[in-house]
């Protein structure tokens, strides 16, 4: 096939597709996505509609059947909620929280690291001792001392794996623009009297975005983690909308008794969310950087 | 030297200061402590009282600069819970989190060099394999979660290892040591190997890549020229070599492991000072919160201070920088 004849986008989509782990992992992924937006239409009972549920059927046992006539593949909780609805409609909530997070994270990110790269000098100063500061405290204690002042809510918790991630973003970003500054297409616009704007915007900008898929991939799963672990905490996720990591938490206090099924499958789909979007982030890292070809 | 030790000192205090202002500013203009620690039937009178008792009637930045007078005294404050001085309760809980923190670093490098060596000297073996994946593992679980499986297996299902708290305590040096005996110990394990599982797959892929390397080395070539067996090469030269990250990393990733104790205490009732910040967040008990923040600002300060300290004796071009800047 004629090299030339490719789109970027194809060349990459064929080299992608080699790999079959990868493949495997953007397949799950795909399902994943579907299942947490057609949670409504798939599950088998609105787990939050406190009609459909009845408590005659509290902490039954993976593949019993309820009293609503509901097969419970993955069991209920101890409010006779079905698992596996509860599962999906956890996904959305933690999908969401991740999701909106990482783009705005990714978005005030590139903005202050572009601003720092182009604009150079003390402005640039300032904000890498900013980024290089708050990257010296591990995020779980960010986010952590965050909600403590704010409180509960899906809002707050947004907030919170915003102000932990802007840094990585703003970080990468300027690495990657202080090296495209330098090189001869910026210098020809320069010459073509271009705007500062439209030089950083339509030509800076699009040249960084390879590294910062990555680098957003990878943290996708780092704050699907994170939200996770903070409702674990009970800090993060309200109880009316529970994310996986609080259907954890509360299936937590029941481990002891037995009833494992309560945190044990919505870890599980916690743990497949994950190793999904880190086979997909790990391959698409190898096809977009030249050193590994 | 002198200067750059002097500069990084300064701006560690600048750090110290801001993160004071941030945390007090946070914590304390939220929600007002005294509706909780008053019974609803309070009269006005009662809770003015109150409020005046605990400093609160006074404007926010004479508040944050009495905080900072008395901290500087080693005086953070009372639980407004307790009625204790907020230090001494976190420096009562301070050794079981470090103990933890000690036994949860023991086993990452313990375990974590010997299984990084070997996937990196046979990175296309079948056990070379098993451990990277085994890393990958490590790296996407969340730790919570390998904690209730932990739980699951160990306490429930097999019932080997007690679930939760510190069992038998021994003194040494006035402070309640539980490594040194039997029920301890068996306390100790499982929360003590859901804290190290990060740094352990951190450390065998930081050790794999540091191997491979070294062997395209001409030192390590040379060596093996010379006649050494591979295990003296391994063990004397290689692992020389690739310390030196070893150790940085094991050094900064030590308040990381505290903060991250924080979870595993809380799964497992580990009566440690991350489980002390859980149980006052929910208490709204604020002086104890801004105390453990600030003990922990100051340690993670220390630390990196420490480290940049020792990266400028190791390699001057740092100083050079450092002063550039």
């Amino acid at each position: 096939m004629n090299a030339q004849e490719q789109t970027p986008a194809l060349r990459f989509a064929r080299e992608f597709s080699a790999n079959r782990l990868a493949l495997a992992g953007a397949a799950m992924l795909v399902l994943i996505l579907l299942a947490a937006l057609t949670a409504p239409l798939i599950s088998p009972q609105n787990p939050y509609d406190l009609a459909q549920l009845d408590i005659l059927d509290s902490k039954l046992a993976p593949g019993a059947p309820g009293a609503t006539g509901i097969m419970h593949w993955l069991g209920t909780d101890d409010q006779g909620r079905d698992m596996l609805s509860a599962i999906f409609y956890g996904l959305r909530i933690s999908l969401l929280v991740a999701a909106l997070a990482t783009l705005a994270a990714l978005a005030i990110g590139m903005a202050v690291g572009l601003a720092a790269a182009y604009a150079g000098g003390a402005l640039d100063a300032l904000i890498m001792r900013i980024v290089d500061i708050q990257l010296s405290f591990p995020s779980i204690l960010i986010a952590l001392v965050l909600l403590a002042v704010t409180g509960q809510g899906v809002d707050k918790i947004v907030i919170a794996l915003i102000a932990v991630q802007w840094a990585y973003y703003a970080r990468t970003v300027r690495s990657v623009a202080l090296v495209e500054k330098r090189k001869e297409y910026v210098d020809a616009a320069l010459c073509l009297g271009y705007s500062t704007p439209r030089i950083v915007l339509r030509h800076i900008l699009p040249n960084c975005l390879p590294p910062m898929i990555v680098v957003a991939m990878v943290q996708v799963a780092h704050a699907i983690t994170l939200e996770a672990t903070l409702s674990f905490l009970g800090l993060g996720a309200p109880i009316t909308s529970p994310s996986l990591g609080l259907l954890i938490a509360n299936g937590f206090t029941h481990l002891l008794s037995g009833k494992y099924w309560i945190s044990f499958f919505p870890g599980i789909a916690l743990l497949i969310t994950l190793v999904s979007i880190n086979l997909v982030g790990d391959h698409v890292r190898d096809v977009l950087n030249p050193r590994f070809k | 030297m002198l200067t750059f030790i002097s500069r990084r000192f300064a701006q560690s205090l600048l750090t110290l200061f801001v993160m004071a202002l941030l945390v007090f500013a946070g914590v304390y203009a939220i929600g007002n402590p005294v509706d909780i620690l008053i019974s609803p039937q309070a009269d006005q009178a009662e809770i003015a009282r109150a409020t005046a008792a605990l400093g609160l009637d006074q404007p926010l930045w004479w508040q944050f600069w009495r905080f900072l007078a008395q901290a500087v005294s080693g005086d953070l404050g009372k639980s407004f819970v307790s009625n204790v001085p907020a230090i001494h309760l976190i420096l009562e809980r301070m050794p079981a989190t470090f103990e933890l923190a000690l036994a949860a670093t023991l086993i990452a490098v313990l375990a974590g060099i010997p299984l990084g060596l070997w996937a990196g000297l046979r990175p296309e073996s079948f056990a070379g394999k098993s451990i990277m994946a085994g890393s990958i593992l490590g790296f996407s679980l969340p730790t919570f979660w390998v904690g209730v499986l932990l739980i699951m297996v160990f306490s429930v299902w097999l019932g080997w290892l007690p679930p939760t708290g510190r069992g038998e305590t021994v003194q040494v040096f006035g402070i309640a040591v539980s490594l040194f005996t039997a029920d301890g110990l068996r306390h100790l394990v499982m929360p003590a190997f859901n804290l190290a599982l990060f740094e352990l797959a951190l450390l065998i892929r930081l050790t794999r890549s540091g191997a491979r390397e070294a062997l395209t080395q001409d030192y390590v070539r040379f060596a093996l020229a010379k006649g050494l067996s591979m295990r003296r090469v391994v063990v004397v030269h290689v692992l020389k070599n690739i310390m030196i990250p070893i150790v940085t990393v094991v050094g900064l990733e030590f308040g990381s492991v505290i903060a991250f104790a924080i979870v595993t205490e809380t799964i497992f009732a580990w009566p440690g000072m991350g489980k002390l910040l859980i149980d006052s967040i929910n208490t709204l008990d604020r002086p104890v919160i801004v105390a453990y923040l600030m003990i922990v600002v100051f340690l993670f300060i220390l630390i990196n201070l420490a480290v940049d300290v020792l990266y400028s004796l190791l390699d001057p071009r740092v100083r050079v920088t450092g002063a550039g800047t």
